[in-house]
């Protein structure tokens, strides 16, 4: 039972435990960290490991200074910087690994603990998916163990686990209450280093070829649909994004679109009502279907009908938003935009130049140029492939009259090209095609490979007129999906047709995320209005959050200490009435001795108590009876409580 | 009449409670000490400070990054910090600290207070550490059993010398919080002089103190082989005669319990004071049970008569120990 006090550097098995959960924690950084990083973590980690199992000594401390100094040197020169969010993360890799071999006593262990606890957070930079939150649980739940191990060291492994666990299950009613209560405040505090925002995928700010096809092997989701009642046809679901006038003979280039507070269209036919939940890219493109006619709250949108936000979409946001699919556009019709969207680059591409103007001589009006420009498009024998050829300097001509083969952004990049040639005002939309209903939730789904290029072209008294050159060659592309356009060995695995079930669990799994980052990542300064407005806060101001989160946290600690308390207590009666019948008399310095029993304990304090002997020697027999009796009687706990009860000194 | 007008005072007065119970904290209580809930204080520990300011700088990082599931870290471990206060909470609370035994040890050896430990509930105490002057030990108690825990003190001088207080504490189940209590149960051990080191023999039985009657002619002729009984001196075992017989024996004397021996306290050199005179004293009685003598003890104002055995040993020491000089 009793044991000295050593504080010795840990077992093997806590040493692994602690080593395992830093371990989880660190091995999502370890693809993105610098290969010396990863090396060096490693490399410490199973020198630290093996020390832990052989019992060898630590390396000097002048050997871990030189390395500190080496590792910030080393970051410093991978980075030109030590602050900032990939320098600070490597750092802090750095540093764990570091101290790991300078772990001695619990105190340590303490250090590393709560510096493994920020790794985990350093981990949602970069992903916070629901498989991230979970190997993050597993590592919080590892560390939290060891940390349990340090304060009892006699304790197995397993024991300090469960501790751990049924801590954090004990801490989650807390959790969710400040989750949801804590007033929220929308960030950055200050400003947040440049490279914070790095590596998210999406539409880019210009189009080449490539530029789209590269998308089109992304299942990344680019942002989910809930739409207020029916859903419109797919075919008219164009989610409109960057629009691009210059073209420099490879790349096209967004032009110098005026910024308005609303747009103006006739619109026809039904409005389409519905909630757009955008993931992060970086840009400041919202995406609406076209044309949208109610603006979100900080947006603003451009003459050629672009919605912008005011701030570049750096988190997950959601708006809602009225769109009309039919519609006449009558704004963004000046001279001088007009008159840009013929401009055509230098020498470039002489023979789409020539049919260009050839259609012109042949045929005057701009409808009729149109008409046979996609009529060229369907009869051309054009192939839609998501694997192009590559294209050398006249990309439109070596596409249009070579290979034949390309992608949306060829068909849409050329067919413009071939407007203009003709003297027809033409512009190319990117954005998103289509969208997956997830039968699941009833969302909609638009995927990164749902990214598309299309063309609008000026026509007088109709304004701008969409025109799919893709639609034309490939209609399946634009009715059922890219799976269903393209050989089934070049989609993504999960896209194919074939794999149903795949896709039954893909669902699945797209509401599961959808709903989580709908709750838990989407939770914001306005949600949680939302939310506490629709619970009844009359005015969720700060105050009132903070006294609700205060008050609320400490009735369920309350609770909680009435359980943990109660539920382990000893609840004998008999022993309960017989230890307060001995308080009575240890209160007034008539402690019965430990190797007393209740009989000579009574015998020996009756002289003490002229007046009440009998009822004490009672008490004494009672509990004799109750406690060793042979057949104790039925009322004789209820008598002996009574007996207790009354009893007065 | 008086009382009846102070007791509704006292309820109300904390400073009166207050003072009731800093003074009495010190004093030792005597039985069984309950760690009641008012008894157990909790105050975070160095590591649970540093585990909070660790979660108010996460807290601004996950503002600063809208890391939803930065706070949803955050809070979590803030959850479990706060939780983790009511588990070391209730790993010391209603715990039964009573006092145990203590052997007599002589003055600059360590004196062992067992102190029994009661874990009255159906939950595991854990890492409990009791403090007392700088001696620390700890231990684990399973449900509803007693603990024994001994807490080693070094003896300075000879008399009683009382456990001073003993803070017991915790911090398990994460070391981020400490409860403790402090707590004084009723124990002393008795500390027994010194035996001096010098080399000198124990005084000889002196004919003219008329005490001491010499029974025979040697003192230490060899009479014939008993059983050994554990009390007996290992110089008197008969090793050869065991290694024949396989049962162990003694050698018997005659003349040995004709060996008596007066101490007195007045009967020493010049110079000596009181504890040099007990710790000599003290030697005596060693060596003259070790030698298996009849002995008696003179000391100013007392007198213990003739005797040997444990029993008159430890009689013999618990004086000296207890002397007081008039």
């Amino acid at each position: 039972m009793q044991k000295p006090i050593d504080l010795p550097i840990h077992r093997f098995s806590d040493m692994a435990l602690l080593l395992a959960g830093l371990a989880l924690s660190a091995a999502p950084h370890a693809a993105r960290l610098s290969w010396w990083v990863s090396g060096a973590a490693m490399l410490f980690f199973s020198w630290r490991l093996f020390i832990a199992w052989r019992h060898r000594a630590l390396p000097p401390r002048w050997l871990l200074l030189v390395l500190t100094v080496a590792g910030m040197v080393g970051v410093y020169l991978t980075f030109r910087t030590i602050f900032g969010r990939d320098a600070g993360v490597t750092l802090l890799v750095l540093l764990l690994s570091l101290k790991l071999m300078e772990m001695r006593a619990p105190r340590d262990v303490f250090v590393v603990v709560f510096l493994s606890y920020f790794l985990a957070l350093t981990n949602f930079f970069y992903s916070q998916t629901i498989p991230t939150a979970t190997l993050m649980l597993a590592t919080v739940l590892l560390v939290t163990a060891s940390l349990s191990g340090a304060s009892a060291p006699s304790r197995p492994m397993a024991a300090n686990l469960r501790t751990a666990g049924s801590l954090l299950l004990q801490a989650s009613p807390v959790m969710l209450l400040l989750f949801f209560l804590f007033p929220r405040v929308q960030g950055p505090l200050w400003g947040v280093p440049q490279d914070a925002y790095s590596g998210v995928t999406g539409l880019s700010d210009s189009m080449s070829p490539g530029s789209l096809s590269r998308l089109s092997t992304s299942d990344a989701i680019a942002f989910r649909v809930k739409f207020q009642g029916e859903a419109p046809p797919r075919g008219t679901m164009y989610w409109r994004g960057p629009v691009f006038w210059d073209f420099d003979g490879r790349t096209w280039r967004p032009g110098g679109g005026r910024l308005r507070p609303s747009l103006r269209f006739e619109a026809f036919g039904k409005p389409v009502d519905y909630e757009v939940t955008l993931e992060p890219h970086n840009f400041f493109w919202l995406f609406g279907l076209d044309l949208p006619a109610s603006s979100p709250p900080n947006a603003r949108f451009t003459s050629d009908y672009q919605m912008l936000s005011i701030q570049a979409v750096r988190t997950r946001i959601r708006y809602d938003l009225r769109s009309y699919t039919e519609y006449r556009t009558s704004d963004g019709n000046g001279e001088e935009e007009i008159a840009s969207a013929t401009r055509l680059p230098g020498n470039l591409n002489p023979r789409a130049r020539g049919l260009g103007r050839e259609w012109r001589r042949a045929l005057g009006s701009d409808e009729a140029i149109l008409r046979q420009a996609i009529e060229y498009i369907r009869s051309g024998g054009f192939e839609y492939t998501l694997q192009p050829p590559l294209l050398q300097q006249n990309t439109v001509d070596e596409f249009l009259f070579d290979t034949k083969k390309g992608f949306c952004e060829h068909f849409s990049g050329a067919f413009t090209f071939l407007m203009r040639a003709a003297g027809v005002p033409a512009r190319v939309v990117t954005g998103y095609q289509g969208g997956d209903l997830n039968p699941v939730d009833d969302y909609h789904i638009v995927r990164q490979s749902d990214a598309h290029a299309w063309s609008e072209v000026y026509l007088q008294g109709r304004g701008w007129v969409r025109v799919d050159p893709t639609a034309v060659v490939v209609p399946s592309r634009i009715e059922s999906g890219l799976a269903s356009s393209v050989p089934q060995n070049t989609v993504p695995l999960i896209m194919r047709e074939e794999l149903a079930w795949l896709r039954g669990m893909r669902y699945n799994w797209d509401a599961l995320a959808n709903k989580w980052n709908q709750w838990v990542l989407g939770y914001n300064p306005d949600r949680q209005r939302d939310m506490l407005s629709k619970l009844g806060v009359s005015q969720p101001n700060w105050q009132n959050l903070a006294q609700l989160m205060f008050w609320s946290v400490a009735v369920v600690l309350g609770l909680m200490a009435a359980w943990l308390l109660w539920k382990f207590r000893n609840h004998d009666p008999v022993q309960a009435a017989w230890l307060s019948f001995c308080e009575k008399l240890a209160r007034k310095g008539m402690a019965r001795r430990p190797d007393e029993g209740p009989i000579d304990f009574a015998a020996r304090i009756a002289p003490a108590l002229p007046d009440t002997a009998g009822a004490a020697r009672e008490i004494a027999n009672l509990y004799a009876a109750l406690r060793y009796g042979r057949t104790p009687s039925a009322d004789g706990v209820a008598r002996l409580r009574r007996a207790v009860g009354a009893f007065k000194i | 009449m008086l009382q009846r007008v102070l007791q509704p005072l006292r309820k109300y007065s904390r400073i009166y409670d207050f003072a009731q119970w800093f003074y009495r904290r010190h004093a030792p209580e005597p039985g069984t000490i309950v760690l009641t809930q008012r008894r157990v204080y909790v105050l975070p520990s160095r590591q649970g400070l540093v585990f909070g300011t660790s979660m108010v700088v996460m807290l601004i990082g996950s503002i600063n990054y809208n890391l939803s599931l930065g706070y949803v870290l955050t809070f979590l471990l803030t959850g479990m910090g706060v939780v983790s206060i009511l588990h070391t909470f209730r790993n010391l609370a209603r715990l039964a600290v009573s006092p145990g035994r203590v052997d007599p040890v002589f003055a600059g050896e360590v004196a062992q207070f067992h102190v029994h430990i009661e874990n009255p509930d159906r939950h595991d105490r854990f890492s409990l550490v009791l403090t007392c002057k700088g001696e620390m030990v700890s231990c684990d108690i399973p449900a509803q059993r007693v603990g024994v825990v001994v807490i080693r003190q070094r003896a300075q001088k000879r008399g009683w010398m009382p456990l001073e207080r003993v803070t017991l504490e915790t911090r398990y189940p994460l070391g981020l919080t400490r409860a403790w209590s402090y707590v004084r149960p009723e124990m002393r051990a008795l500390v027994y002089p010194t035996p001096d080191d010098a080399l000198l023999p124990m005084p000889q039985a002196r004919p003219e103190a008329g005490d001491a009657i010499s029974v025979g002619s040697g003192s230490d002729d060899f009479f014939g082989l008993r059983t050994y009984q554990p009390s007996d001196s290992p110089r008197h075992v008969a090793w050869k005669a065991a290694a024949r017989t396989d049962t162990p024996l003694t050698k018997v004397f005659i003349g040995r319990a004709a060996s008596e021996l007066w101490f007195d306290f007045d009967d020493m050199p010049q110079g000596f004071d009181t504890e040099a005179r007990l710790s000599r004293l003290s030697r005596w009685v060693l060596l003259a049970t070790q030698s298996g003598a009849r002995y008696g003890l003179r000391l100013p104002g007392t007198q213990i008569p003739l005797g040997d055995g444990e029993g008159h040993r430890e009689a013999c020491l618990r004086t000296l120990a207890l002397f007081e000089r008039a």
